[in-house]
């Protein structure tokens, strides 16, 4: 006996409460709270607030655990949380020369003014579970055992890619208008040519995974530019706005980013002599796989721009920035969930129909 | 916390309004939009949600069906959030609904002037399989260079015999704009032309709207000798016996036994009261 699909509402009511169970877990192990998250999930909380377009440590680690350690559903938690936000006001350009640099590292100079700082970097870790680590510590003799260092005080480091502009080797910034709006996809849809503005922010929303993937497949050829960690710096910055009744800016709090300038050599092309060119990529937060990659994807997005033929993935605009971002692309991937009857039974009419057209005209060939 | 009256802002409201007036004013052709994220994920209807959420009223009354039925979750989980976020009636009745948000079907029962079908459309381009880039695609509607796609259809007849879609069927509309009805089957699409209802269409991750003003002229497209059809059964529904309705069918054993039945729901219901009322008369 055929039953409806009835009872929809009590259906996903039940699958409610076993997503909230499953999401404790055992009741016996101790709730997370989000100052744990916060604190040592930080570069998940990181990549959260980046791709979630939010600052927000507090939210993202709430996201985190609501989205059970989904990354993707808590970025997709924080955004959606983001979209019903007033805009007070629009940020001047942060000034990332000011940083107070917590690591700041370059590929191109042995020794650059400022000097290298590794800072807390995985780069030369040993990849050994630390079985010490399985225990829980008190906090006490966590600290007893550190052998922490003490930072030293953070000082203004200029950036490489102004020791090499000013010998006019390093294209020069590309001067943008700073009274213009800045491109905002929240509000306005993407349009082809993008600005580099729209591509940028486009990026630093995007998936790390896809960005990831592309930029190394430049460096395997596919739209090969020739880069150079020209510069890493992690550290806080200064965010300040310049209200309307007031003559000069004031400071509304400090964001933790990282920052990515790829230095690529390039030959020169008709219009432009040879020289270096960039890539440009930012996050919240340290997020130096995704700031590197983003700079990889800028550049290869830049080939227009350079008289470069675009030949690949990474180089084709509207490949990348249309799929680079992951809540459309999870969202769209997993609707595939959703009941398709009707669709399907459009295909499966005609299926037959054709099946059986296609067996009437072998019979009667035969 | 409290959300705004169906969830979006007004400044928001009012920027989709303007681009469902410029969807009104240009049948047919898709007018960009700066979608919002919506606390559902894209794909599962958050171009029809931000439609519906930019014309509803306090007066409204909401039916919201996803492939013809009223209680698939999908359309559950819509209905319920327009109830909480809006507060306005909801209906499984078609005659009733001032507003239907509809996925995949058009209702079998007539609309009528004053109602408004707002669709869930997930890919708007008609002829995104012919060529992915948006730019060309833009360009090919503004020349009306529809060429490719009458060749594709062309193609199918040569190699198949027939025009091998069954759904989400291309059609021209008031003459001009090629159009995707989002994945209806081809049998609803004879529902769309010179319908008195006004037929909005959102895709919200494509961040696209565009619309059928009542009383609009859309075309199936087809050839002289070969004319568009529309799917039939040999089955009548084995529910309430309808013989003109789009019917699902429906595993009922291990075995491969089947049934068919009404996808649309509610005018199923309709017909089985109907029905049962005749035979107690």
């Amino acid at each position: 006996m055929y039953v409806s699909v009835k009872g929809g509402e009590r259906a996903i009511t039940a699958a409610h409460t076993l997503l909230a169970e499953e999401r404790r877990g055992d009741p016996a192990v101790p709730e997370l709270s989000l100052a744990q998250i916060e604190q040592q999930m930080s570069l998940g909380v990181a990549r959260v607030m980046s791709e979630g377009a939010l600052y927000d440590p507090e939210l993202a680690a709430l996201a985190i655990k609501q989205a059970r350690g989904d990354m993707v559903e808590a970025i997709f938690l924080l955004r959606a949380y983001r979209t019903t936000l007033p805009r007070l006001a629009t940020s001047l350009p942060i000034d990332t020369g000011q940083m107070a640099v917590r690591r700041r590292i370059s590929a191109t100079f042995k020794d650059i003014p400022g000097g290298q700082v590794l800072g807390p970097t995985f780069d030369y870790t040993h990849r050994l579970l630390d079985f010490d680590l399985a225990e829980v510590k008190e906090p006490a003799a966590d600290l007893s055992n550190s052998g922490a260092v003490e930072p030293e005080p953070a000082r203004p480091m200029p950036s490489v890619a102004k020791i090499l502009g000013s010998e006019g080797l390093l294209e020069p910034e590309i001067p943008g208008d700073e009274t213009a709006p800045v491109a905002d996809l929240t509000r306005e849809p993407l349009s082809f040519p993008a600005e580099r503005d729209a591509r940028l922010q486009a990026l630093a929303r995007g998936d790390e995974g896809f960005l990831l993937s592309l930029g190394y497949s430049t460096q395997r050829g596919y739209g090969r530019n020739h880069p150079f960690a020209g510069e890493i710096r992690l550290g806080e910055v200064a965010v300040e706005i310049q209200p309307d009744e007031l003559p000069f800016p004031i400071e509304i709090g400090e964001i933790e980013i990282t920052e990515c300038q790829m230095v690529n050599s390039f030959k020169g092309s008709k219009t432009k002599p040879a020289q270096f060119t960039r890539g440009y990529g930012l996050t919240f937060g340290h997020g130096e796989r995704k700031a590197m990659s983003m700079a990889l994807v800028d550049r290869a997005l830049r080939c227009r721009e350079l008289d470069e033929e675009p030949s690949s993935p990474a180089q084709d605009e509207e490949f990348v920035l249309y799929h680079c971002d992951n809540l459309e692309a999870s969202g769209f991937v997993q609707h595939l969930k959703l009941p398709h009857y009707v669709d399907f039974q459009s295909e499966l009419v005609m299926v037959r129909e054709m099946r059986a057209q296609q067996a009437a005209l072998k019979e009667a060939a035969e | 916390m409290s959300y705004n009256f169906a969830y979006l802002d007004e400044q928001t409201k009012r920027m989709l309004r303007r681009t469902i007036l410029k969807a009104v004013a240009i049948p047919g052709y898709q007018v960009p939009f700066g979608a919002r994220e919506m606390p559902m994920p894209h794909g599962w209807g958050t171009g029809g949600i931000q439609v519906t959420a930019a014309i509803i009223g306090a007066d409204d009354t909401l039916k919201v069906i996803d492939q013809g039925a009223d209680d698939t979750t999908n359309a559950v989980s819509i209905r319920q959030f327009f109830a909480k976020t809006a507060g306005v009636a909801t209906t499984t009745r078609t005659e009733d609904a001032t507003i239907i948000q509809t996925r995949h079907r058009i209702p079998e029962k007539p609309l009528k002037e004053g109602q408004i079908l707002v669709y869930q459309v997930p890919i708007p381009e008609p002829l995104r399989w012919l060529e992915p880039r948006e730019t060309e695609t833009r360009k090919m509607h503004a020349l009306s260079e529809y060429g490719a796609m009458h060749v594709r259809l062309y193609e199918d007849i040569a190699t198949h015999g027939r025009i091998a879609t069954a759904y989400d069927y291309p059609v021209q509309v008031n003459g001009r704009y090629i159009m995707r009805p989002s994945p209806i089957p081809k049998f609803d699409n004879p529902k769309m032309d010179m319908n008195p209802a006004l037929q909005l269409f959102g895709a919200g991750r494509e961040k696209r709207i565009y619309a059928v003003p009542p009383y609009t002229k859309v075309k199936s497209l087809d050839f002289d000798d070969y004319p568009f059809e529309v799917q039939t059964w040999e089955h009548s529904c084995a529910l309430c016996g309808s013989e003109d309705s789009f019917l699902d069918e429906i595993i009922t054993s291990d075995q491969g036994d089947r049934m068919f039945v009404c996808s649309d729901s509610d005018y199923c219901q309709d017909r089985q009261t109907a029905g049962r009322r005749e035979a107690a008369e």
